[in-house]
């Protein structure tokens, strides 16, 4: 019978922290500057700058710590990592190797298979590199430092996941708990979450691991997905053909699916890792800590719990709603204004997810507001408008946060509620269609329906629908 | 009066008095420099039109009393490892031959502010590695009282200035006795402040953990004027300290009655020349004479102090200077295949002999498998010496002894024998481990016609009695040499 194989894998996750400005310095860490444009002698590695460390990271990296049920670290360092690359303009980058901020935590996961918990080894604060750009037509590489001393967290697992699904259900809670917490924006496709796959097989039963690689250049959860299963095989392939696996990074190629050997154990760099000594070691007092613990935002499972407990919407919605901080934020706030949990819930649940679906955008891009989502429920209760109408309006303010009250003023689109205008238009429609209105009287119930759309179309849709069926019976 | 006779702060009350002006004092300056240079090379670069343009707008503002600090409209020359925004800063390497700052030190700031008039960049070791200021790539310089003689170094090229009056007063940085020794060298007064007093804040790092830049000056009321204008707490530095007793001028009084001095037996060992001996004990005798309490006492680890500085300070150093490697500025090697290739020819060229031998001994001890051996080892002896002055100043005010073993060497004796050289460090070093302050000040000439320097230690943060101490022992010496 053929050998089983478990995968164990852990990950090396990369976050990039949504400070303003950089970890050392004061400079921008906003996106999209013309190149070099983000930069102060201190990120650029000039001679005689020194770097100050900016106390919001250390806030930020502490609240993932404890969120993530670390040991905070009070008495903390920063170590250099020496390497040359032209992408770190001080040939070291500022990292902890010694006494990273947080350590021996854990999230709980739940996939197919059932509840899990995943440890974390630690989390250490550390800076960005800078970008290079090769020039092909000129044959020359171009350095851009505008990323350089971006701060970052890596956030280190135990291996303790045994499979993909683990493995995505472990970065999904991660992407949580970060977006909860509001430290980054954690968009893997665009970087801002970077994950390393550690990877190694071992015959099922066996006690020590296997040797492992490590993977990188995975940029969504399908890469990953696929690196793994892609990476088990190989593995496994060595194994079973009596080879053995090398300790080596990878390089994981998505469109051809393949990964491909960056550097062996054997040529891997000393970074002759040392305190660095421009910079203080990091004191975090039980004050500056309790601090944090106070200002930590409701998760997910409290948040869930909750809504359960104060709205009557279904669970499903809950969990929908809940999954993104923004669109919970987004419908408590309405519900706040407008007091309607369900008719909130339903505008998300449908048309919102909808679109976004469509347009291809996460909830976080949404821009319209609590207080013209809420203005548009108030039109619908008042019948001001119809709900066809309203599906309209809120497309419109889906792209550009209109205020709906404005603009059906402006547009012209309110209800017309004159039955007396309505009773003409209906006698035309009655006119104009004798067979639906023989029909109907001959007692094709359904006949009716057609003869409202009539009605409808020749109002332009501002009529309230009720109205028109009420009206139109009576004439029949 | 021959306005070069003038200490710093004379000089800037002369012209705050109108006697002279900060132009005449430039022009005085630059006269002796176009007499002295040619053999003395104390400059790497001198910017004649700027240091007149300068002089000339710091007189005006004087004139308006816009200017009144001690020392407004002064000449000062400053050590090459300090940026100095559009005036080439090079370490006095040639891998940094062509780099133009686009900042300035903090402590060259405080200086501006105070109205001091730059007229150059002094010589000094490369990359401040080095006790003879003969590994400049850009020539030797040589003592003003025997040109036969190294000034000492690093900051080499500022002792020479002040000594051979092409300036009034200088900076330096001293990160194992690289202000001291060379003051000690050219007969001229230089202090290592507290690490964290001035701000490193521009200061091209070679071991962060223990540079610290200071005066070199004429004398020690120069001393004590020029480490309050540049003594600032810098938020740009982390290892900056607050200080509210930065008056150090404050601390210039005529009196050491029941001072308590404590000379270490352990600096009077083998290896000490025997003039310098006497001279330091004589200064001892002096002092006591004036009434300090001095007796002698065993400070332990001294003989561990060499190897834990060049252990800690070549770690740093090491990585330190990665970020000179022909990418972003400074020399790049002219012809290279690929960047590995470029990255080893620029630094094979750029970078001299002792500077290698550095950064290898500082890769090795950083090395995994060696780290914990040599580096985190050097750490641990670290603090045991600074626990050993800790208690050395639970008993004494101030530590007395030598500053180097010799007076200065030949041109070409020392950089043969690497491993002596480093021995010369023995008594200066130990104070940048344990982050005290030290000064160095003139106390004999010996029979070559050397000087010879004595050193004052203080607890952290005790500058002011090093000043006092330093002051009244000059009262009397100055009285003696006159």
């Amino acid at each position: 019978m053929a050998k089983q194989y478990e995968t164990v894998i852990g990950l090396e996750v990369h976050v990039e922290l949504a400070t303003k400005t950089k970890i050392f310095c004061g400079c921008s860490t906003a996106f999209g500057g013309a190149p070099n444009t983000h930069t102060c002698p201190v990120c650029t590695g000039m001679p005689g700058s020194l770097p100050v460390l900016n106390k919001q990271v250390v806030n930020y990296a502490m609240a993932v710590g404890l969120a993530t049920n670390c040991t905070i670290t009070q008495y903390c360092k920063f170590d250099r990592k020496n390497y040359f690359y032209p992408d770190n303009p001080q040939n070291y980058q500022i990292s902890q190797l010694y006494l990273p901020i947080c350590r021996n935590g854990y999230v709980d996961i739940e996939t197919s298979e059932g509840k899990k918990s995943v440890g974390i080894h630690e989390i250490h604060m550390e800076e960005d590199a800078g970008k290079l750009i090769h020039d092909e037509w000129e044959d020359c590489s171009l350095v851009d430092y505008n990323r350089s001393g971006v701060p970052l967290i890596e956030i280190v697992s135990e291996p303790d996941m045994r499979s993909a699904e683990e493995v995505i259900a472990y970065l999904e809670k991660l992407r949580m708990i970060v977006q909860y917490l509001g430290v980054s924006d954690c968009k893997l496709n665009e970087g801002s979450m970077r994950a390393d796959v550690n990877l190694s097989v071992r015959e099922v039963g066996a006690e020590t691991f296997g040797t492992r690689t490590e993977m990188k250049n995975l940029n969504s959860f399908r890469a990953i997905t696929h690196a793994i299963a892609g990476e088990r095989e190989r593995q496994i392939e060595l194994l079973e053909t009596g080879q053995q696996v090398t300790q080596e990074t990878r390089r994981w190629d998505d469109t051809k699916e393949y990964s491909y050997a960056m550097r062996s154990k054997e040529d891997a760099q000393d970074y002759r890792y040392f305190p660095d000594p421009d910079l203080v070691p990091v004191y975090i007092s039980d004050a500056w800590l309790q601090q944090v613990r106070d200002n930590q935002p409701e998760f997910r499972e409290e948040k869930m719990a909750r809504y359960k407990k104060e709205f009557d919407i279904p669970e499903y919605d809950i969990g929908i709603i809940t999954d993104s901080k923004h669109l919970a934020d987004l419908f408590e706030e309405t519900v706040a204004i407008c007091g309607q949990p369900k008719k909130v819930s339903n505008w998300l649940m449908g048309e919102t997810l909808r679109l976004l679906k469509e347009k291809n955008m996460d909830p976080e891009d949404i821009c319209f507001s609590p207080q013209n989502l809420a203005r548009l429920i108030g039109l619908v209760d008042s019948k001001a408008v119809n709900s066809t109408v309203a599906k309209e309006i809120f497309e419109v303010m889906f792209a550009e946060d209109i205020d709906p009250e404005k603009y059906v003023e402006e547009k012209g689109l309110k209800t017309v509620n004159d039955e007396g205008a309505l009773r003409k238009i209906i006698e035309e429609v009655i006119a104009a269609n004798p067979q639906s209105v023989e029909d109907y009287r001959g007692g094709k119930q359904k006949a009716i329906g057609f003869l409202v759309g009539q009605t409808m179309k020749a109002m332009k849709g501002k009529a309230d629908p009720g109205m028109v069926n009420k009206v139109l019976k009576e004439l029949l | 009066m021959d306005i070069l006779a003038y200490s710093a702060v004379e000089l800037s009350a002369a012209i705050k008095a109108g006697k002279v002006t900060a132009v005449e004092a430039m022009e005085a300056v630059f006269a002796r420099i176009d007499e002295k240079e040619s053999t003395v090379n104390a400059y790497v670069t001198i910017d004649r039109e700027q240091a007149f343009k300068t002089a000339t707008i710091t007189q005006e503002k004087i004139e308006k009393g816009e200017l009144t600090g001690m020392l407004a409209g002064v000449p000062v020359a400053i050590k090459d490892n300090l940026c100095t925004e559009g005036i080439r800063t090079t370490c006095s390497s040639k891998i940094l031959e062509n780099f133009v700052p686009t900042f300035s030190a903090e402590a060259v700031l405080n200086l501006e502010k105070a109205g001091a008039v730059m007229i150059g960049k002094t010589n000094m070791d490369e990359f401040a590695m080095g006790s003879t200021t003969e590994t400049s790539a850009y020539g030797v310089t040589r003592n003003p009282w025997n040109t036969d003689h190294v000034p000492g170094g690093s900051s080499g090229g500022s002792a020479a200035a002040v000594a051979a009056g092409e300036c009034f007063f200088a900076l330096g940085s001293d990160t194992g006795g690289s202000i001291r020794q060379p003051a000690s060298f050219c007969g001229v007064v230089g202090l290592k402040p507290t690490y964290g007093t001035v701000s490193r804040y521009g200061l091209v790092a070679y071991g962060s953990s223990l540079d610290q830049i200071g005066p070199l000056t004429k004398n020690v009321a120069d001393c004590a004027a020029v480490l309050e204008a540049i003594a600032s707490h810098d938020t740009k530095d982390s290892t900056s300290v607050e200080r509210k007793d930065t008056d150090f001028t404050t601390a210039l009084i005529d009196d050491v009655k029941g001072m308590k001095i404590g000379i270490p037996r352990d600096y009077f060992g083998e290896g000490l020349d025997s003039e310098v001996k006497d001279a330091v004990f004589a200064a001892a005798k002096t002092l006591a004479a004036k009434g300090a309490v001095v007796e002698e006492f065993d400070l332990s680890l001294v003989e561990y102090a060499i190897p834990t500085y060049y252990t800690i300070a070549a770690a740093e150093a090491s990585s330190n200077l990665e970020r000179f490697d022909g990418i972003k500025y400074g020399y790049r090697a002219a012809s290279y295949k690929g960047l590995h290739d470029m990255y080893k020819k620029t630094r094979s060229e750029g970078f001299g002999a002792e500077v290698k031998r550095r950064i290898m001994l500082g890769s090795f001890v950083l090395s995994s498998g060696y780290y914990d051996a040599y580096y985190l080892k050097a750490l641990k002896v670290k603090a045991m010496i600074k626990k050993a002055f800790d208690e050395a100043f639970a008993k004494y005010d101030l530590i007395l002894g030598p500053v180097a073993p010799t007076t200065a060497p030949k041109i070409g004796e020392s950089l043969s024998d690497p491993l002596k050289m480093y021995l010369g460090d023995i008594y200066t070093i130990s104070v940048n481990l344990a982050g005290l302050p030290g000064i160095s000040l003139p106390c004999g000439i010996d029979t070559k016609g050397l000087p010879i320097g004595l050193q004052l230690i203080a607890d952290s943060f005790q500058e002011k009695r090093l000043i006092q101490a330093a002051y009244t022992y000059e009262q009397t010496y100055s009285k003696e040499m006159r």
